[in-house]
């Protein structure tokens, strides 16, 4: 790093340095909520510009690919799900649930300062354990087998999270390393499990799970006729605000925001960073594994197979929580975005383009979630520099900078 | 007279709707050392970083050498041979002392770093300076002390001709900061020409030319330091008179509430102890002071007793308890609290709010917290109590980001939470470090008010003025051992020196 790097970054951080010695002023004062919500605002707009980037650097791919269709080629993405093919639609859902969850796993664990690049062992081994008791559980009541499997899930999944929690916060392991090994792991343990016990060698993947264990539909898919969709989505927002309302309203939240902020002054304060690193890694891995659970048991004909690939849901995650800036509901909505395009990157082929496009300008547009930080960073600095021109053109009011007399501070220690 | 080096004219510099430099005029002579004086948030440290080009400022202009001069960035600086030692230092932590000192100006060979021809420049200016560092050591393994020494020749490593010392002298000891004196002396007679940002007065009258005072963000006066006295010095600066004795009254002395037995602390890879047998003992209605040099074991002397990092061995008591083996939340439920010599790694949590600080230890207790949900009202509500109590200042009150606060605000911030959670032993580490006087004042004051109020205080301070005026009782620390055991109307700087040199060790007491 430069010199003037650091001095460069300092710059920003020491903005509000100076702001120090004036007193509050009731009508400026924000609470706490109003204040997240105008930071969360600066997220959703540079999340957007993300996207918009993104486009942009697919469009010019389109017309490099071919100019004469391109026009054709961004409309088709842009509808993803939406051409008016329930069965898209549905797809575009279906896509969209595991990475919500994986993106959930990924973004939770991080509000804790963990990069959990496990979630697609943990996404495996939750769905393999849903997969066997939905196979496996003859004796369990229909009624209830779905739910039976998704404990099953959290559970899988939870114990492959906690093993990098465990070596994180007792041997200091970086999770980022034993986490990717974990995912090799379970990979081989999938494949294990899945040919000793409910193999379908003719197909070489995992049997059909049976329609009772599937995840109920609540009457979904005949309202809406060829979508396949069941309650996966809704399950999925519940998750997401209920891992919104931990990190942001509970006790528990509040240690994983400070460990995750600064692990020294947590430690100085007494909070266990370890507790905190293994029960954030425990719930993460929960998380991923009903992710599996949401895949292969909502009735939409995938299977489990035993092709020694590491599931992409769970890298696929990565980005979905990236874009959304690691806010949990936010997760929600890059997730139903990302698997959208998907989508509408498979309908390109239509316009001749190779299926193989949509994943460069995925790539891109999660690429420009990376900088997403850096379009907050514009944002504050617009929204701020438009903020003063306005002071200046309203003059030394009531407003302006002339309210602050010396007099009306108050002396050091008076 | 000679001529000016640098004209800043009429500069401002708002942020939002609050204007931290209002006009201020000042010019530096070559080879003078021109002191800024001002309270926390007078501006004195904005105005050196629109110098140093880290701040645009709105108006005003910048003549450097008599050319008018743009600085847009440190870089834009530093090509004008402005260089600066930072208050909060700018060092990579895992970098060694020779590669933060050479980092953005390392002498190359074929696009290599020539480290062979760096080290040398660098040992031999440590040398000329009598700057001691240890050049293969890593950043994050020296102290504060050391770091800021790394951070001043740094700057001489650049050849500066215009050099900027904020608030340079506040971890030295006496006898560092008579040596720093002395070098800022010797700079300014070769021709260099130096700002010097402080709070003491006692260092411009040794060292300053000239001084100018700001008060808030207002340019009040520039004055030759030789007509001019501390007193009016202070009173320009605060607006009012300032009382420099510590009002200290007779109490008697209760029983015995911390004490410690025998604490050892190993060191990595070396033999020598960080903290070697060490036994001690507060009052209750006291204040003991531990004296020293930074880095002879006190800040691992402190984890010990905070079980930050527990010692090898060693008992420590609290209230007649043995709490060697509690844990942190433990100590501080049964009635420890701790003023953390690293404000900004132990002290806060900089991004979470200013409300959510005050309760880094208490967030779990019932009061604020329901059913494992957190009571943000009640929290709000303490918050706004203890910013009134303890005259926190910041932008936003209790919703300010940690960050968003002067480091005295930080400061105050942390007292205010360890202070009113009614401990029986307040450790406090460098409490005022980098405060101005009112800061200070206000402090020492609470501390002191604390001890009247029958609490003990362990007091741990590289200076000697604090040292002296607070305390009951002064320890001296020297290598990791207490040295000494003295009353402080039986001592004086001079002896207290020796005491911490390590050239005089009390008979008896190793």
């Amino acid at each position: 790093m430069s010199d003037s790097g650091t001095n460069k970054d300092q710059k920003f951080r020491n903005k509000p340095l100076q702001v120090e010695s004036r007193s509050p002023l009731p009508e400026e004062e924000l609470s706490l909520p109003q204040q997240a919500r105008s930071k969360g605002s600066y997220s959703f707009f540079a999340s957007l510009m993300a996207i918009i980037t993104g486009l942009l650097v697919g469009v010019m791919i389109l017309l490099f690919a071919n100019p004469s269709r391109a026009g054709q080629g961004l409309l088709t993405i842009l509808k993803g799900g939406m051409t008016g093919s329930p069965t898209q639609f549905g797809q575009s859902i279906a896509t969209a649930i595991p990475i919500i969850m994986t993106g959930l796993s990924v973004a939770f664990a991080y509000k804790s300062g963990l990069f959990n690049i496990g979630a697609s062992g943990q996404f495996m081994v939750g769905g393999v354990c849903a997969v066997f008791v939905a196979i496996k559980g003859t004796m369990i009541p229909g009624s209830v087998l779905w739910i039976v499997c998704m404990l099953a899930a959290i559970a899988g999944g939870a114990i492959w999270g906690s093993v990098p929690g465990i070596l994180k916060a007792y041997f200091k392991v970086n999770e980022v390393i034993t986490s990717i090994m974990m995912n090799y792991i379970g990979m081989y343990l999938v494949k294990i499990i899945i040919e000793q016990t409910i193999y379908d060698a003719r197909y070489a993947r995992a049997l059909n799970v049976p329609v009772r264990a599937e995840i109920p539909t609540l009457g979904l898919d005949t309202a809406f006729p060829g979508t396949n969709l069941n309650i996966s989505l809704l399950l999925c927002l519940i998750f997401c605000l209920i891992i919104f309302v931990i990190s942001s309203r509970t006790v528990f939240g509040y240690e994983l925001t400070a460990v995750g902020l600064n692990p020294d002054a947590s430690r100085y304060a007494g909070i266990s960073s370890n507790r905190t690193v293994i029960i954030a890694m425990v719930i993460a891995g929960a998380l991923s594994g009903i992710g599996g659970f949401m895949m292969y048991l909502g009735g939409t004909g995938v299977y489990m197979e035993t092709n020694e690939i590491v599931a992409l849901q769970g890298f696929n995650g990565i980005p979905v929580a990236l874009l959304a800036m690691n806010h949990p509901i936010g997760v929600f909505f890059t997730g139903l975005f990302i698997g959208q395009i998907t989508i509408g990157g498979e309908n390109l082929q239509l316009f001749g383009y190779s299926k193989e496009i949509i994943d460069m300008i995925i790539a891109v547009i999660l690429y420009c979630a990376a900088f997403s930080l850096i379009f907050k960073q514009m944002l504050y600095r617009i929204v701020s520099s438009i903020k003063k021109r306005r002071q200046k053109t309203r003059g030394v009011g009531p407003q302006g900078p002339g309210r602050y007399t010396p007099a009306d501070k108050k002396e050091v220690s008076s | 007279m000679s001529k000016n080096v640098i004209e800043m004219d009429h500069i401002t510099k708002r942020f939002g709707n609050f204007t931290a430099v209002d006009d201020v005029t000042f010019h530096l002579r070559q080879g003078e050392i021109h002191a800024l004086l001002g309270e926390n948030g007078a501006g004195k440290t904005t105005l050196v970083n629109v110098l140093f080009g880290l701040y645009a400022h709105e108006a005003g202009t910048i003549r450097i050498k008599g050319e008018p001069a743009t600085l847009k960035n440190p870089n834009d600086a530093n090509d004008y041979g402005i260089g600066m030692v930072h208050q909060h230092f700018m060092l990579v932590q895992n970098f060694t002392v020779l590669e933060s000192i050479i980092l953005g100006d390392e002498p190359t060979k074929a696009g290599i770093i020539n480290k062979g021809k760096a080290l040398e420049k660098a040992l031999e200016i440590s040398e000329r300076y009598k700057l001691a560092i240890d050049p293969d050591a890593e950043i994050r393994n020296i102290t504060v002390g050391q770091q800021q020494r790394v951070e001043i020749l740094k700057m001489l490593f650049r050849e500066n001709e215009i050099l900027i010392f904020d608030e340079p002298t506040a971890v030295l000891t006496p006898q560092e900061i008579d040596e720093l004196m002395s070098i800022m002396r010797n700079l300014a007679d070769e021709g260099k020409s130096i700002i010097f940002i402080t709070h003491k007065l006692n260092e411009i009258q040794k060292v300053a030319d000239r001084v100018t005072i700001l008060r808030k963000g207002k340019h009040i006066v520039t004055l030759d330091v030789a007509d001019t006295t501390a007193e009016e010095m202070s009173e320009l600066m605060v607006g009012r008179a300032i009382d420099f004795d510590v009002d200290k009254p007779e109490i008697e002395r209760g029983d015995v509430v911390f004490s410690c037995e025998n604490i050892t602390v190993k060191r990595e890879h070396s033999t020598k102890n960080a903290v070697h047998d060490v036994s001690l003992e507060v009052h209750a209605g006291e204040i003991v002071s531990i004296a020293g040099v930074d880095g002879n074991g006190q800040s691992e002397l402190v984890y010990a007793l905070t079980g930050i990092t527990p010692p090898d061995e060693g008992r420590i008591f609290l209230n007649g308890h043995d709490i060697s083996k509690s844990s942190i939340r433990e100590r501080t439920e049964a009635g420890m609290a701790h003023i953390p010599e690293d404000r900004q790694r132990f002290g806060m949590i900089l991004d979470l709010s200013l409300a959510n600080n005050l309760v880094l230890q208490t967030y779990y207790q019932p009061r604020f917290q329901k059913h494992g949900f957190m009571r943000f009202d009640s929290i709000r509500g303490y918050a706004d109590e203890l910013i009134g109590r303890f005259d926190i200042r910041s932008s936003e009150g209790a919703g300010s980001m940690g960050r968003a606060l002067s480091g005295g605000n930080q400061q105050k911030a942390i007292v205010a939470r360890e202070l009113d959670r009614e401990a029986d032993i307040i450790i406090a580490v460098q409490p005022v470090r980098g405060l101005d006087v009112g800061a200070i004042e206000y402090i020492h004051g609470q501390l002191l008010e604390q001890r009247n109020r029958g609490k003990g205080v362990l007091l741990v301070s590289f200076e000697l003025d604090e040292v002296t005026n607070l305390s009951d009782r002064i320890l001296v620390m020297y290598e990791g051992e207490i040295v000494a055991d003295l009353d402080p109307d039986q001592t004086d700087e001079r002896e207290l020196g020796l005491y911490m040199a390590g050239k005089k060790k009390e008979v008896g007491h190793v």
